[in-house]
C-alpha cells in the first residue's frame, strides 16, 4: 500500500485560520445568539428553535420580505435593460471611450450614504432639482409624505448609482467579441437587431449573469442609501430586510430575533441566488439538452 | 454569379500617406478571373488581410477603385458585393442549431423557406454537415464550426466570391488536409471565385491556380506553383517559397563573368548582355539546382562543407561559399561529404536566376 502523506493538511491551514476569523466564528456566534434569549449579560437562557418560529410567523417580517422582492426584483427589471443599451451605445474606442467610461463610472465611486443625501436634497420639492421640477410641473411629489414617492424615489436612486456596473459590465463583454463576429453578420446580411440577438446577448450572457447575481445579491441587501433618504419610511413603505433586521438588533435590542432573522435572511439570499444562476445557466443549455435528450 | 474582381488602388490606415511604409498597400493593379482560385501568400503584416478586407467591403480603399465585372463597387458594402467571407476563427451564431445557421444568410435575403430547406440541405451533404443539421452549433469542434463558416458562405446561390482569411489556423493538422481538399472539391464543383489568405506556403500551392506573393504591400509576384519556385520574380519570392528558400549570392559583373567575392564565374552571351552595365547583382539558385562535386570541373568553385543533416528524404548541405552560406539539397545517396571537407559546386544552370535590385533579370 501507497503511503499517505497528510502534511499538505497544514499548508491549508493558514486560509482555515483567515475563513474561520472572517465568516465562521462571526457566523457561530449569530447561531450561538439564535437559540438563546438573551435577557442581560449575565442571564441567558436556552430557547431552541423558538425565536426561528416566531421570527417565521412575524407579519411585520412578510411584509418587509415581501416589499424586498418587488424591490430586488423591480431594480433587475430596469437596470439590467438599461445597463445593456448603455453599454450599447457607449463609444467602443479613443479618447471618447475614456471619457464616457469615467462618466458612467463616477456614480460608483460615491460612499453609499453620500447617494442618499444627495437624493434627500435632490427630491426636495423647495430646493431639490427633481422635486422642485415636479412642482413647477404640477406633479405632486412628496417622498418624505408619499409612500408609493418614497419607493419610487429608493428604486430611481439604486437605478442612478447601479446601472453604471451592469454597463461597464455589459460593455466589458461587448468588447471582447471579435470583430469577424460582426463581419460576418454584414456579409450574412443581418439586421441591426439580428446582431443584437445573435452575437452580442448570446456573448454577453457571461458577465450578464454576474451582473444580476450582484446586482440582486446587493438591493436585497440595501441600507445605507434607504436608510438615509428615507428612514425606512414613510410608515414602513421603504422598510426593507435589513432595515428592519437593524431596528430589531440595534434598535430594540432583541438579539435572538435578530440573530434568527440574520440566519434566514442570509439562507433566503443563498436559495434566490441559486435559483437565478440555475435558471440562467439552464437558459443557455436547454435547447443543447432538447436535441440531445 | 461568379465575378471577375479588379483591383486598380492603394490603401493607408493613416491620412496623408508620404513614405512606402505609410500604405499598407501600395499601388497595385491586379484582376481575378471568374471562377478562379487565388492565394495571397505573404508573412504576417504584408497587406494581404487589408487586401482581401479590400475586396470584401469592409475596408474602403483610400485610393483608387474595386470592380466586379466592370462595375465601379468601391463604396458598396460586403452584402450589395454579394461576397462571402471566412474568417481566421470560425465565427458561428451560437444561439442557432447548424441548420438555423446555414440558412440565416438566406433567410435574410428573403428566400422562400422550401428554396432555404433544400439548399442548406444541398451544402450540408457537401460540406457533411447533415448528420448534426439540428445541433446546436455552440457545441461543435473547431473543424465543423469552420466548416459552418464556409457553409454559410456556399449557402447563397448567386455569392461573387469567397474570400478566406487564413481559415485553417485553428484546424487540427490532421484535419487541415481534408478542409483544404474540401474546399478545392467546392471549387471544382461550384466554380466559384475563391481567394485565399495564408502564411502557410504549401497551404497557398496546394490550394491555388495562381498564387499572389506579397511583402510589405506590395504584390511581388503572380503566378503559378512553378513559376514562383523556378522563376522567382524578387528575392522575396526565393527566400519565402521553398524550404529552405532560394540561396542568394551577390556578385559583380566584370566582362564576360560574374565576381562573387574573390571566385570569378563565366556566364553565357545571354546572360551577360541582359547584365550589361548593371550593378548590385545576385545570382540566385534554389537548393534543389546546387550541383557538388568532389573534383573540380568547368566553371564550378570551391565551398566548404559545414553542416549535413539527414531531412528524411533527402539531405540538406550547408556550405561556405566566396563568403556566402550556400544550401544544397541532396539525394540520400551522397553520403560521401563529410563535415569540413572542401568541395567543389556549379551553379550556373538553367534553373539559375539573376537579379538586380532584389528584381528578376534574367
Amino acid at each position: 500500500m501507497k503511503p499517505v502523506n497528510q502534511k499538505a493538511w497544514f499548508l491549508i491551514l493558514p486560509v482555515l485560520v483567515c475563513v474561520a476569523f472572517s465568516a465562521i466564528i462571526p457566523l457561530m456566534t449569530v447561531v450561538n445568539y439564535s437559540v438563546q434569549d438573551i435577557i442581560s449579560p449575565e442571564r441567558r437562557v436556552f430557547v431552541g428553535t423558538e425565536w426561528f418560529a416566531s421570527v417565521m410567523r412575524d407579519p411585520d417580517l412578510h411584509e418587509a420580505l415581501w416589499r424586498q422582492i418587488v424591490f430586488s426584483f423591480s431594480v433587475l427589471a430596469c437596470e439590467i435593460p438599461l445597463g445593456i443599451l448603455l453599454a450599447l451605445s457607449m463609444p467602443a474606442e479613443g479618447w471618447r471611450a475614456s471619457i464616457t467610461l469615467v462618466v458612467v463610472a463616477l456614480s460608483l465611486l460615491i460612499p453609499w450614504n453620500v447617494v442618499g443625501t444627495i437624493w434627500q436634497i435632490y427630491g426636495r420639492a423647495d430646493i431639490g432639482l427633481m422635486g422642485a421640477t415636479l412642482q413647477l410641473m404640477n406633479i405632486d411629489y412628496n417622498y418624505t409624505g408619499n409612500a408609493t414617492d418614497a419607493w419610487l424615489t429608493v428604486l430611481l436612486m439604486d437605478i442612478w448609482h447601479w446601472t453604471p456596473l451592469v454597463a461597464l459590465l455589459c460593455f466589458a463583454g461587448l468588447r471582447s467579441i471579435p470583430d469577424a463576429y460582426y463581419q460576418a453578420a454584414q456579409i450574412d446580411g443581418a439586421s441591426k437587431l439580428d446582431v443584437f440577438r445573435f452575437i452580442q446577448l448570446p456573448k454577453m450572457r457571461g458577465v450578464l449573469i454576474i451582473a444580476v447575481l450582484l446586482r440582486f445579491m446587493d438591493s436585497f441587501m440595501i441600507y445605507t442609501e434607504p436608510f438615509v433618504l428615507t428612514g425606512g419610511g414613510p410608515g414602513n413603505a421603504t422598510t426593507f430586510l435589513s432595515q428592519y433586521l437593524t431596528q430589531k438588533a440595534v434598535g430594540q435590542f432583541d438579539l435572538g430575533p435578530a440573530a434568527a432573522f440574520s440566519l434566514i435572511y442570509f439562507l433566503i439570499i443563498l436559495l434566490l441566488c441559486f435559483i437565478l444562476y440555475n435558471w440562467m445557466q439552464q437558459v443557455g443549455t436547454q435547447a443543447k439538452e432538447q436535441i440531445h435528450g | 454569379m461568379a465575378a471577375r474582381i479588379d483591383l486598380n488602388l492603394a490603401h493607408a490606415y493613416h491620412a496623408n500617406p508620404k513614405l512606402d511604409s505609410d500604405y499598407a498597400l501600395l499601388p497595385l493593379k491586379m484582376s481575378f478571373r471568374a471562377g478562379g482560385a487565388y492565394a495571397l501568400l505573404g508573412p504576417s503584416g504584408c497587406g494581404k488581410t487589408t487586401m482581401l478586407n479590400i475586396m470584401s467591403g469592409l475596408v474602403r480603399p483610400s485610393q483608387g477603385h474595386v470592380l466586379f465585372d466592370g462595375v465601379d463597387v468601391t463604396d458598396k458594402s460586403p452584402q450589395a458585393r454579394n461576397i462571402a467571407q471566412v474568417f481566421q476563427f470560425p465565427v458561428i451564431y451560437d444561439t442557432m442549431t447548424v441548420a438555423e445557421n446555414l440558412a440565416f444568410p438566406l433567410r435574410n435575403r428573403r428566400m422562400p423557406e422550401t428554396d432555404i430547406r433544400k439548399r442548406v440541405g444541398q451544402i450540408a451533404e457537401m460540406l457533411e454537415l447533415n448528420g448534426q443539421l439540428n445541433q446546436r452549433a455552440s457545441g461543435l469542434t473547431a473543424d465543423a464550426k469552420q466548416k459552418i463558416s464556409l457553409g454559410r458562405g456556399l449557402v447563397r446561390p448567386d455569392v461573387s466570391a469567397i474570400l478566406f482569411d487564413e481559415p485553417l489556423t485553428v484546424i487540427d493538422p490532421h484535419l487541415k488536409w481534408q478542409l483544404r481538399r474540401k474546399l478545392k472539391q467546392v471549387h471544382q464543383e461550384l466554380k466559384l471565385t475563391l481567394i485565399y489568405v495564408t502564411h502557410d506556403q504549401v497551404e497557398a500551392l496546394t490550394f491555388a491556380e495562381e498564387v499572389v506573393v506579397m511583402t510589405r504591400g506590395k504584390a511581388v509576384q503572380i503566378g503559378s506553383a512553378e513559376d514562383l519556385f523556378e522563376k522567382p520574380a524578387h528575392t522575396f519570392v526565393g527566400h519565402f517559397i521553398g524550404s529552405p528558400g532560394m540561396n542568394f549570392l551577390a556578385g559583380a559583373l566584370d566582362d564576360q563573368s560574374l565576381l562573387v567575392g574573390e571566385r570569378r564565374i563565366g556566364l553565357n552571351d545571354q546572360q551577360a548582355q541582359s547584365l550589361q552595365g548593371l550593378a548590385n547583382i545576385k545570382l540566385g539558385i534554389r537548393p534543389e539546382y546546387v550541383h557538388v562535386e568532389a573534383q573540380a570541373s568547368f566553371n564550378s568553385i570551391p565551398a566548404q562543407v559545414e553542416r549535413l543533416q539527414d531531412l528524411g528524404t533527402s539531405m540538406l548541405m550547408t556550405m561556405r561559399c566566396a563568403g556566402h552560406v550556400l544550401r544544397a539539397r541532396l539525394p540520400l545517396t551522397a553520403q560521401h561529404f563529410t563535415v569540413g571537407s572542401s568541395v567543389h559546386v556549379s551553379l550556373l544552370g538553367k534553373h539559375t536566376c539573376f537579379y538586380h535590385n532584389e528584381e528578376l533579370v534574367v
